[in-house]
């Protein structure tokens, strides 16, 4: 029988893949993206596997909401993207340092 | 309302509207203000004087502000007027108004004219809350305040570095004085519970005797507030050993020096004296220190005064002399003559100083004798008023009639002898030959300046005038460096320069002056010091001792004359030295060379004070400057903290890498710390 500890574990298991993806990921900024959305589904994983659990809606339509906003984000994400490209020429993320204090 | 309301207050109005809203009415009205005060007070000033030489007039107090409630010390600002506060109103008002006029013509070129009317105006103002306090706090207020309006004035030029230097010189040994002055009236406060001088004054007899412990010693209580007292009154009448500010004080405009340093702010110290009269009467010890002071200051200033060049410095030191004869007047106990000698010179020498001014304006600013001469056609009102008081400070007069000198000096000098102590003894001899060195010194200042061939030529100043270019500057200074030297050969010559005599605003108050010179000792000698006169008109408000007055009197006939004997001595000296040979100082400065360098160098009094006292507190203030402040409080304290932030500086800026993973980073490991501190604390 597949338990809530179960999902709660798969959850953790994406989020720290997505965590991961983030520190770890020295290539380009989609990949960290990427790693974002992973880590929102890991979010939503556990928002369902409780409401299931708990009986209540609730977790569940919170869960449509967070995949929506994921999607806009995805979409700003890579529109930033584009034109970051087309300004810099490249999408390395070790060469996005221009914060550097 | 009282008129000493207005006397003391309008003054203070004046220099309020004339300091700070001087720029708005313009120097015109601020002047205008500053001196209608000052008249308005000399107008209501004489008739309350008169009044109490009249005998018509009581003593009162006139309440004005609570001013202290604390405990058992009760202090309020109250106005006394009697005898002594009276004498000093007319001294006071009249001197500053007669200078408030003059300053109109004297500094008509300056810039800055309404400054200087409103420190003359807060000078007076000051000085009248100091003749009229009724405690020692309301005094010791007016005295900080006239130390504060001379320091003002001395350094009024503040461009000039040496101005300054002598204004702080004045402010810093004041402090000296100040500081024995505040000791007294804490000691007082400590000994009587009050600090109200009738107070004091009335239970200073039921205290003589009694011991006091101070820097670990038993000491007679009179004794040591007196002395204490008597240290402040030195420090601002310049005695001995505090007297090094006042021919510095000169740096002043002259006007300043008339009013300040000559004929009011210095005589502050013989006025205190003679307040206290009662309570120093207690202490026999404190009238001897008094006494010898007074006159080792009368003997040492006529001696420097003597070869000193610079016309205004002859006149400081003879200021100085002047205040050791009030001192040691007080000393022996004759403070009527004391307070008759302050009156009298007050009028002659700030005629003299105005004088001297009237002189300087004609040289275009020439203040070395050595390069006058022959002013005696080219300004005769000037030199005829400078002859009266003269006349004055040299005490001429004959079977008692002669100007104001010659009845209060004398009577001091015979007071000194009547008083039949040792110490009297020696005051009067010693006042004897200073007063041989106050001719000497008088006329020698009239000969150089009014007789002889004109030097006008070696003055560079003059050579300015005459010019209008600065020539070659550095050939000038030169000679001007090696004139310095007494006895060098003076250029003689007028160098084409026409003195002009100095317009009427100068002169009136010098033919006023020249009047009280004249006249004051004659008029007044009744009132002040007989023994008929005196105790009606002092009425207790000075310890006036009718057996001195009359023991004065009966003093040999060789005591009565010698004061004119000198008189004559020191005028034959004078003439024969520089009328009838000019070359015989320089002759007499070859023959007695050490002499003539203790002279010059002021009895080395200055340089013993900068070995004593100025270097070892410039070593001490270096040591704090660079050990104390920038080696430890810097090092460790703003210097250290701004370093310590520079290098966590760069610490924490190698952290802003600007990749934005690693900020995540960060953001997670702090979320994690806040997650398990939540988590595992709060539960």
């Amino acid at each position: 029988m597949i338990g809530l500890t179960h999902y709660l574990a798969v959850a953790a298991i994406l989020f720290t893949l997505g965590v991961l993806g983030i520190f770890l990921n020295r290539r380009n900024i989609i990949l960290m993206l990427m790693a974002i959305e992973l880590i929102l589904l890991a979010v939503n994983i556990n928002l369902v596997a409780f409401s299931a659990f708990l009986g209540d809606l609730v977790g569940q339509v919170f869960a449509m909401f967070v995949l929506t906003v994921a999607a806009a984000e995805a979409a700003i994400g890579l529109a930033i993207l584009v034109i970051f490209f087309r300004r810099r020429g490249s999408i390395a993320v070790d060469d996005v340092n221009r914060m550097r204090g | 309302m009282h008129p000493i309301i207005f006397i003391v207050f309008l003054p203070l109005l004046a220099a309020i509207v004339a300091g700070l809203g001087g720029r708005v009415i313009g120097k015109t009205a601020s002047k205008v203000v500053t001196t209608g005060s000052l008249f308005v007070g000399a107008l209501l000033s004489w008739p309350i004087f008169l009044s109490y030489v009249a005998g018509s007039a009581e003593p009162t107090v006139v309440p004005v502000l609570e001013f202290i409630k604390s405990g058992a010390l009760d202090v309020d600002w109250a106005l006394r007027v009697d005898t002594l506060t009276a004498v000093m109103l007319v001294v006071v008002t009249t001197v500053s108004s007669l200078v408030h006029l003059y300053s109109w013509g004297y500094m008509e070129e300056d810039p800055s004219q309404p400054r200087f009317f409103a420190y003359l105006s807060l000078f007076s103002f000051a000085m009248l809350m100091l003749v009229t306090a009724d405690s020692l706090v309301q005094m010791f207020f007016g005295w900080e305040g006239v130390g504060l309006a001379s320091y003002l004035l001395i350094g009024f030029w503040y461009h000039k570095p040496s101005a300054n230097a002598a204004a702080l010189k004045a402010f810093v040994v004041n402090r000296v004085g100040d500081f024995g002055f505040s000791l007294g009236i804490f000691g007082t406060f400590l000994v009587f519970g009050t600090v109200s001088i009738p107070a004091i004054l009335a239970a200073s007899p039921g205290m003589a005797g009694s011991s006091i412990g101070f820097a670990g010693l038993r000491v007679d209580t009179m004794t040591l507030l007196c002395l204490l007292l008597f240290v402040g009154a030195c420090g601002k009448s310049a005695q001995l050993g505090l007297h090094t500010w006042l021919p510095d004080a000169m740096e002043g405009p002259t006007p300043v020096s008339a009013l300040i340093h000559a004929a009011t702010m210095v005589t502050a110290g013989v006025f205190m004296v003679c307040r206290l009269s009662p309570m120093f009467e207690t202490s026999g010890t404190a009238m001897t220190v008094v006494t010898y002071v007074g006159a080792a200051t009368a003997i040492f200033a006529a001696t420097v005064g003597t070869v000193q060049n610079d016309i205004k410095r002859v006149i400081a030191y003879s200021t100085c002399s002047q205040l050791g004869y009030m001192f040691f007047a007080a000393g022996v106990g004759a403070y009527g003559a004391a307070m008759f000698h302050l009156f009298t010179h007050a009028f002659f020498k700030a005629l003299l100083f105005l004088g001297a001014g009237s002189v300087i304006h004609a040289m275009h600013h020439e203040q070395d004798m050595r390069y006058y001469g022959a002013l005696r056609k080219e300004i005769p009102i000037t030199f005829w008023t400078m002859i009266a008081g003269t006349l004055a400070i040299t005490g001429v007069g004959l079977f008692g009639v002669g100007f104001a000198g010659y009845h209060s000096k004398d009577a001091i000098i015979e007071s000194a002898f009547a008083s039949g102590t040792v110490h009297g003894t020696v005051a009067y001899w010693l006042g004897v030959f200073a007063a041989l060195l106050t001719s000497f010194y008088s006329w020698r200042l009239i000969f150089l300046t009014f007789y002889g061939k004109p030097r006008w030529a070696g003055s560079e100043h003059i050579q300015h005038a005459v010019h209008h270019v600065h020539e070659d500057a550095g050939e000038i200074a030169s000679d001007h460096d090696s004139a310095q030297d007494h006895g060098a050969a003076t250029v003689e010559g007028t160098a084409g320069y026409h003195p002009h005599e100095s317009p009427w605003v100068i002169l009136v108050p010098l033919i006023l002056l020249s009047l009280g010179a004249v006249f004051a000792g004659f008029l007044f000698n009744h009132s002040f010091i007989q023994p008929e006169g005196g105790p009606e008109f002092w009425r207790g408000s000075v310890a006036f001792s009718e057996h001195l007055a009359h023991a004065m009197h009966e003093v040999p006939a060789w005591v009565k004359w010698s004061p004119f004997a000198v008189m004559l001595i020191g005028l034959g000296i004078a003439y024969r030295n520089y009328i009838v040979k000019p070359d015989a100082p320089a002759a007499f400065v070859a023959m007695f060379p050490h002499l003539h360098r203790f002279l010059m160098h002021k009895w080395y009094f200055d340089e013993l004070y900068d070995v004593i006292f100025v270097r070892p507190a410039m070593v001490l203030g270096r040591f704090f400057w660079k050990r104390g402040d920038e080696q430890i409080i810097d090092r460790f304290g703003p210097h250290g903290a701004a370093y310590a932030v520079g290098v966590g500086n760069r610490i924490t800026a190698r952290l802003q890498s600007g990749y934005v993973y690693s900020y995540a980073l960060v953001m997670l490991l702090g979320l994690i710390g806040a997650a398990t501190w939540v988590f595992w604390w709060i539960q």
